[in-house]
């Protein structure tokens, strides 16, 4: 499956790297978090486990609020606020 | 927010999915029974199969831990360069501390089976390969195994590549051209029999004309007080492993961690005590790692114990000998050996999946240095520490499925054609810099083997090139596409 990151609605993006291991999902998501608006809600699908863990640090060091989290069988679907 | 366990508990209360966290728990016990049902069928057919289960059930250990820490080299390396992120770099680094004690307990004890590399060029060369690699196929070599449990696919991909790239590597004529004629001469010296043609493969007289005129030695060694206390604990643990993980610490908190940190406690004229705080908070975010690095140290060196205690009980040097002893004659080395390390080790036995496919395909390898002279070719399933790996991806699965982590997860064309290139780059790297992330780093620092810092800095030099090379080849993806949403 190919990348894909849209603009989902007003001040909403949606991007999906699931089928990507590592270091396409955080380097996607680091991109995608730049190109955003201050405020704007990022939505973001993946299913490999270990990037959520640079992506949960990369949050937390450039101030961007990771504030919903969830897990479908191995999918994880991360809602992010840019700061 | 620090760790992905906390990630899983809220998709199971948010969805309420109690059930499908049970159906998780029964596929990990299934897997459980299964790895004991081989081993006692392996058991009633010949007792001496304890040695191998022992490879089986510390790899099945070691991979539950590889996937509790997310124990990543290449995410250590890639993160702080892609991203910024020093998390698993620090991990990484106390892990290193942790173990290097638990190490030197085991090397004091008296059965440590590990030997000091060479020194050489050959280590910061295949360091730079391999760290190239890894940004490519994302992960390392241990990291591929715990992910291939997970389900990933284009993990998979790497082992297999990995495994074919060595046994072509270490086999093949193709750079028999590039040998330097002090090699060949080298060689010939060393006096070899005659079946191991050793002057027809790069690889073969890059070992004997090479390596084998290399010195190499712990700290212990180097101070000349190897076997005591003060070489082992103070040479090899703590200048060898502590001192110099300290130093790189430090050094990840000042670049990678102090601004962010300063930032977000709202602190503008640091003292030193928000330092320490600082670095404290940097310690705890890598805290599963950590763990994973301390477990890993203390159960590879119950593996050496346990093994050696083996190898006493059944009077032997070498599993070839028992392998022999049972009637399986084919794919031992002509010393009448094979593969068989007695602790964590990775890309050899790798290599030996490769060759023996190859081998079964007709083509004629067991006439080199690494399968015919020193590691055999034996049968995947008489392969003990090629055992220890299955049981890795097996462990790995357990926990996976446990956490509800475990999904079935086919590559892009992307990830599995970098699969497949970077795990060659693996392959040709581990062999030339003599291992891989565990063989030549971990092992080697936690054994006060000053090498393995050298092996790190060729590998964080591939990798800063790798990371370079990767994103410019997504930015040269997205000028293609005329897309506002490319990335």
């Amino acid at each position: 499956m190919a990348m894909k990151f849209e603009k989902s609605g007003d001040g909403a993006y949606m991007l999906n790297v699931t089928g990507y291991t590592c270091p396409h999902p955080q380097m996607y998501t680091k991109k995608a978090l730049q190109k955003i608006e201050s405020g704007s809600v990022l939505t973001l699908v993946f299913d490999n486990p270990s990037s959520g863990e640079s992506i949960i640090s990369m949050c937390e060091s450039e101030g961007n609020d990771l504030y919903e989290r969830s897990d479908e069988g191995g999918t994880f679907t991360w809602k992010i606020r840019k700061g | 927010m620090s760790n992905s366990r906390e990630v899983c508990d809220v998709g199971i209360s948010a969805k309420g999915g109690v059930s499908v966290k049970h159906r998780g728990g029964m596929y990990a016990g299934v897997i459980v029974a299964l790895v004991a049902l081989a081993s006692a069928i392996a058991l009633a057919i010949d007792t001496r199969f304890l040695y191998m289960l022992v490879y089986v059930w510390f790899g099945v250990v070691y991979g539950l831990l590889l996937q509790y820490g997310r124990f990543c080299m290449a995410s250590a390396v890639r993160d702080l360069f892609a991203v910024g992120v020093p998390r698993m770099a620090v991990g990484v680094m106390i892990a290193v501390a942790l173990y290097s004690l638990t190490a030197a307990a085991v090397t004091l004890g008296g059965f440590s089976t590990f030997h000091a590399h060479p020194l050489g060029w050959h280590i910061i060369i295949g360091g730079i390969i391999f760290g190239f690699g890894i940004i490519f196929t994302g992960g390392c070599a241990s990291s591929s195994l715990y992910k291939s449990g997970e389900g990933n696919i284009g993990s998979m991909l790497v082992l297999v590549s990995i495994s074919f790239s060595q046994a072509i590597f270490v086999s093949s004529e193709w750079f028999s051209g590039l040998v330097p004629d002090s090699w060949t001469q080298s060689a010939l010296e060393k006096g070899m029999p005659e079946e191991l043609e050793i002057t027809s493969t790069w690889f073969d007289q890059f070992m004997a004309g090479y390596i084998w005129d290399l010195q190499g030695g712990t700290v212990a060694e180097m101070m000349g007080r190897e076997g005591t206390f003060f070489g082992i604990f103070v040479g090899n643990a703590l200048l060898g492993a502590i001192l110099p993980t300290l130093a790189i610490l430090v050094f990840l908190y000042i670049v990678a961690y102090r601004k962010g940190y300063m930032r977000r406690s709202k602190i503008e004229s640091p003292s030193f005590g928000d330092h320490m705080r600082g670095i404290w908070s940097m310690f705890t975010t890598s805290k599963n790692t950590a763990l994973a690095g301390l477990g890993i140290g203390i159960f590879a060196g119950l593996q050496m114990w346990s093994t050696g205690a083996l190898r006493e009980y059944y009077e032997i040097f070498n599993f070839g000998e028992m392998l022999e002893d049972m009637g399986h004659t084919t794919g031992i080395s002509i010393q009448g050996t094979v593969f068989d390390p007695g602790y964590w080790y990775i890309t050899t036995q790798e290599a030996q999946w490769g060759g023996w496919v190859l081998n079964k395909l007709g083509f004629e390898n067991m006439n080199n240095i690494f399968f015919g002279l020193e590691n055999g070719l034996p049968s995947p399933l008489l392969n003990a520490p090629g055992m220890m790996s299955i049981g890795i991806i097996l462990g790995a699965a357990v926990l996976a499925n446990i956490n509800r982590e475990f999904k079935w997860k086919m590559p892009s064309m992307e990830t599995a054609m970098f699969a497949l290139i970077g795990g060659a780059l693996m392959g040709i790297g581990a062999r030339v810099g003599m291992g891989c992330n565990v063989g030549a780093f971990f092992a080697a620092v936690t054994n006060g083997d000053l090498t393995g810092w050298i092996f790190l800095f060729g590998m964080a030099v591939g990798g800063y090139l790798g990371v370079k090379a990767f994103t410019w080849w997504i930015e040269w993806r997205a000028s293609r596409n005329d897309d506002e949403f490319a990335l």
